[in-house]
């Protein structure tokens, strides 16, 4: 009758265990216990699981969860991690507010280096990196931080100082400060035309030598005073030098002729503790950020 | 003129190439066919409004693709309405018809999505092949839902319908419970795939890794998959042996887990009923949650416990030996599916899940070891008494082969979801490669052992058309998956190892692209082991055509009837 009813029933070999007598499909079990070494391993699991969930925070109570006999927390971990080097590093944050700025170089501060150009460069891509972009090359009104075209000086004090105090921000007294003039209901349009064609003149892009030429006098009456007589401009000031390719607002005839008609006046806040009310670097900060803006190609 | 009906009735039939084998015809005049034109035409109608007022391309894509396939639908039965229908030879018999077309569905969705696994890990070293002109469509980031979805759900979601078919009726001795709905289940699912892959390319995604596809979408595979459940119900609740056999016990408990995943994993808020984008229902840490208390059981469920009912029918089949023990099958089976739900949160060591939460999903994960181990243990002492077929049966060595790789991805998986391990593992290849040992050693292999045994039987053949061919497929894939895991392995704990080094002060040394600019040979080594494995594939769907039109036919081609 079973062969009827499975044509492929499963044929046992001598020595073969009892079976469970299902048969499904010719499909037969064997009636074997459980492997020893499996269950004990299943029960050892299950001993360190209970275990584990006592020392660890675990079972969800009501509004809060069990928090393991061990005070563990994964917040606690990384805490004591930052604690650690934090710990570590404390003396070279110290030296980094004492050493002068120019002095902590590859060469004589190896680690106090490392430690500016590391720390620096977080801090840059945290606070600085929203405005003159995560590789420091700018955008058109925030300063290319990578080439040698400073506004305001590239040595690593000059940045230092950039840096504590901002630019044109009305929260530090310190700030650095300038403003250019707006031309428009100054200069006639003929003067603001050919002032630009000047302007481009002095950075040798493509021009109308006749209007150039013109707006020569312009310039000289008008723009010497800050941007100088050959137009390389005056850090002192913050004014840009016109003779290079390096343009904040962009050198095309368009943009020249806006700055020049209504000015521009680009602002940048404090960071030093004293002077923002954020307070929001340290000083060690601010020294690190600077050695790394001034690590990153322009530094003078 | 070929009429449309006859494609149906060829795959019902084993002798598929000659003529059809029905034995007598009655007039047929069934309400349930007016009540299909009626929904069809329904259907049809709706999506044409739906496609009319849709607020985005890939809504009106697939609302034209529902009413072209509804309309099309509608004719097709409207020309079988009311025509002569076989006579009641059906019940006696097997219904194999859809795990034909299952099984060559299988083959053919396996070769798509290991394409486009090779594509897209060439991709990841190569990506001048993320070509400009394909930006939008062929991209890695389109391609690779695609791919998931193509390997998980397609190949494996299709091989697991077919061969559940094909179990549940063998091991109950009964037909399949509801008449075609087989068929609708089947081709159901299909169309979900289809509107799931138009949309990956298309951009149409919500965005949960495993569950991309959008709402409309979601609502029709529930629809299938309930059909599905209440198929396979049906068919156990008919069955005609005493005891359900344990293979159903894991084929149901993958049906039923995976309807609920997928309806509570996709709880979300349509913007608009003419639109495909919806916001899912929870938020934050909740939402991370339940996604991956979603994805974590797809693994479970759908690759782990689906494919051990495979593997416990087709193993025993193979090996012509009894099932080494049944206890060990009830309390694994148990352990498993009441273990496995509460893993999911270790895909969220250190993030914003609270520390408990991540706790318990780690303990659960390794109290799982043994409980996945004991499917594993069942299917090679299976072959105690046996092992000496090995040598002569490739198709039995693949599936040990695929146990094996079961047995380790389950030790890997344990180990990884420990939360110092998961801290160096956690965002690196070394996760890619866990799963490939997993889907492609485990889920690939049983499943190319099923249709190897399942494409003789099904088509009356007396054996494949080449035992050979089934040895290089072999080899092909054992070593693709080899140079695959272990190259990831290698990328992933050096990723690991970059991405944590800091130096004496506590800066990180390397930055990302450091790392991904290391990665360079060994992504180079991967796409070499995933071309291996699609060659093997290719190799086996040619044996498999060749066995169908080819092969010697068996002396006695009668499905087996169902016990009485």
């Amino acid at each position: 009758m079973t062969e009827e009813k499975h044509p492929e029933e499963q044929i046992l070999q001598e020595g073969d265990p009892n079976t469970t007598g299902h048969i499904w499909d010719g499909i037969k079990e064997f009636d074997n216990p459980m492997p020893r070494w499996w269950l004990w391993t299943f029960y050892a699991t299950i001993a360190w699981g209970v275990v584990y969930t006592v020392l660890y925070p675990a079972w969800p109570l009501v509004s809060s969860a069990t928090s393991g006999v061990l005070g563990y927390s994964t917040r606690g971990e990384v805490a004591a991690d930052i604690a650690t080097f934090e710990e570590m590093n404390a003396p070279i944050r110290a030296q980094i507010e004492e050493v002068e700025l120019a002095a902590i170089t590859a060469d004589e501060n190896p680690d106090l280096y490392n430690y500016a150009i590391q720390g620096g460069g977080a801090i840059f891509r945290t606070w600085c990196a929203q405005c003159h972009g995560s590789g420091a090359a700018g955008a058109v009104g925030y300063p290319n931080l990578l080439d040698d075209d400073w506004l305001w000086g590239g040595s690593v004090d000059e940045i230092h100082y950039t840096i504590s105090h901002g630019i044109r921000n009305e929260d530090d007294f310190d700030a650095r400060y300038s403003e250019m003039t707006a031309f428009d209901e100054i200069l006639s349009d003929e003067e603001i035309t050919s002032v630009v064609q000047y302007v481009r003149n002095l950075s040798n892009q493509e021009h109308d030598a006749t209007l150039a030429a013109a707006g020569e006098e312009v310039f000289l009456n008008n723009c010497a005073s800050c941007h100088m007589d050959d137009g390389t401009g005056d850090r002192f000031l913050g004014a840009p030098n016109l003779t290079d390719a390096i343009w904040l607002y962009g050198g095309d005839e368009a943009s020249l002729e806006h700055t020049v008609r209504f000015s521009r006046f680009g602002v940048m806040p404090p960071w030093s503790a004293e002077a923002s009310a954020a307070g929001r670097l340290s000083e060690a900060e601010i020294r690190s950020v600077s050695i790394y803006v001034h690590s990153l190609g322009g530094g003078e | 003129m070929l009429q449309l009906r006859d494609l149906g009735s060829r795959w019902n039939s084993p002798g598929w190439l000659e003529s059809s084998r029905y034995r007598g015809t009655t007039k047929g005049r069934s309400m349930l066919d007016y009540v299909k034109l009626l929904i069809l035409g329904l259907v049809a109608v709706l999506a044409a409004i739906a496609a009319s007022y849709a607020r985005d391309m890939i809504y009106m894509i697939h609302m034209i693709l529902v009413m072209v396939t509804a309309a099309g639908l509608f004719l097709w039965q409207l020309r079988r309405t009311d025509e002569p229908v076989p006579a009641a030879v059906l019940e006696a018999e097997y219904m194999d018809g859809p795990v034909r077309v299952g099984v060559a569905l299988t083959a053919f969705w396996g070769v798509v999505g290991f394409l486009v696994g090779v594509f897209i890990a060439f991709q990841l070293a190569f990506p001048e092949l993320n070509f400009e002109w394909a930006q939008g469509y062929l991209n890695f980031g389109r391609l690779r839902p695609l791919h998931t979805s193509a390997v998980i759900f397609a190949f494996g979601g299709t091989g697991l319908l077919a061969s559940s078919f094909y179990v549940v009726q063998r091991t109950s001795a009964a037909r399949l419970w509801g008449g075609g709905l087989a068929w609708f289940v089947l081709w159901g699912y299909q169309f979900f795939i289809l509107l799931a892959a138009t949309a990956y390319v298309l951009g149409g995604t919500q965005g949960r890794e495993y569950a991309e596809p959008e709402w409309y979408i979601d609502l029709w595979l529930t629809i299938v998959w309930v059909a599905y459940l209440l198929l396979f119900l049906g068919t156990l609740l008919k069955r005609k042996e005493p005891h359900i056999y344990v293979a159903n016990w894991f084929y149901l408990s993958f049906i039923v887990t995976v309807a609920m995943l997928h309806v509570v994993n996709n709880l979300a808020v349509p913007v608009s009923i003419f639109g495909s984008r919806s916001v899912s229902l929870m938020s934050g840490v909740q939402d991370a949650m339940t996604q991956w208390w979603y994805g974590h059981n797809a693994v479970g469920f759908f690759l782990t416990a689906g494919f051990l009912g495979m593997m416990y029918y087709f193993i025993p089949k193979q090996a012509e030996r009894p099932v080494y023990s049944y206890k060990l099958s009830i309390i694994h089976f148990w352990a498993l599916i009441f273990l496995y739900i509460w893993a999911g949160p270790h895909h969220l060591h250190y993030t914003a899940l609270p520390d408990w939460a991540s706790t318990l999903g780690m303990v659960f994960s390794v109290v799982l070891w043994m409980p996945s181990w004991g499917g594993m243990i069942n299917g090679l002492m299976t072959l105690s008494g046996a092992w000496d077929k090995l040598r002569t049966d490739p198709i039995l060595r693949m599936m040990v082969t695929s146990v094996a790789f079961y047995g380790m991805s389950t030790f890997e998986g344990p180990m990884m979801s420990i939360r110092a391990v998961n801290s160096l593992s956690h965002y690196t290849d070394w996760t890619i490669g866990h799963v490939h040992s997993g889907a492609l050693g485990w889920n690939g292999m049983i499943t190319f052992g099923m249709l190897y045994y399942l494409v003789p039987k099904l088509w009356g053949k007396e054996r494949l058309y080449s035992l050979r061919m089934v040895s290089w497929h072999y080899w092909l894939a054992t070593i693709g998956i080899v140079l695959y895991a272990a190259s990831m392995w290698v990328t992933g704990i050096m990723e690991g190892l970059m991405w944590r080094e800091v130096d004496a002060q506590g800066f990180l040394v390397n930055s990302f692209a450091d790392t991904v600019a290391a990665k360079f040979p060994m992504y180079v080594v991967r796409g070499l082991g995933g071309t291996m494995f699609l060659g093997g594939a290719l190799i086996m769907s040619y044996n498999l055509w060749m066995t169908v039109r080819k092969g010697a036919a068996k002396a006695d081609t009668t499905v087996a009837a169902p016990a009485e």
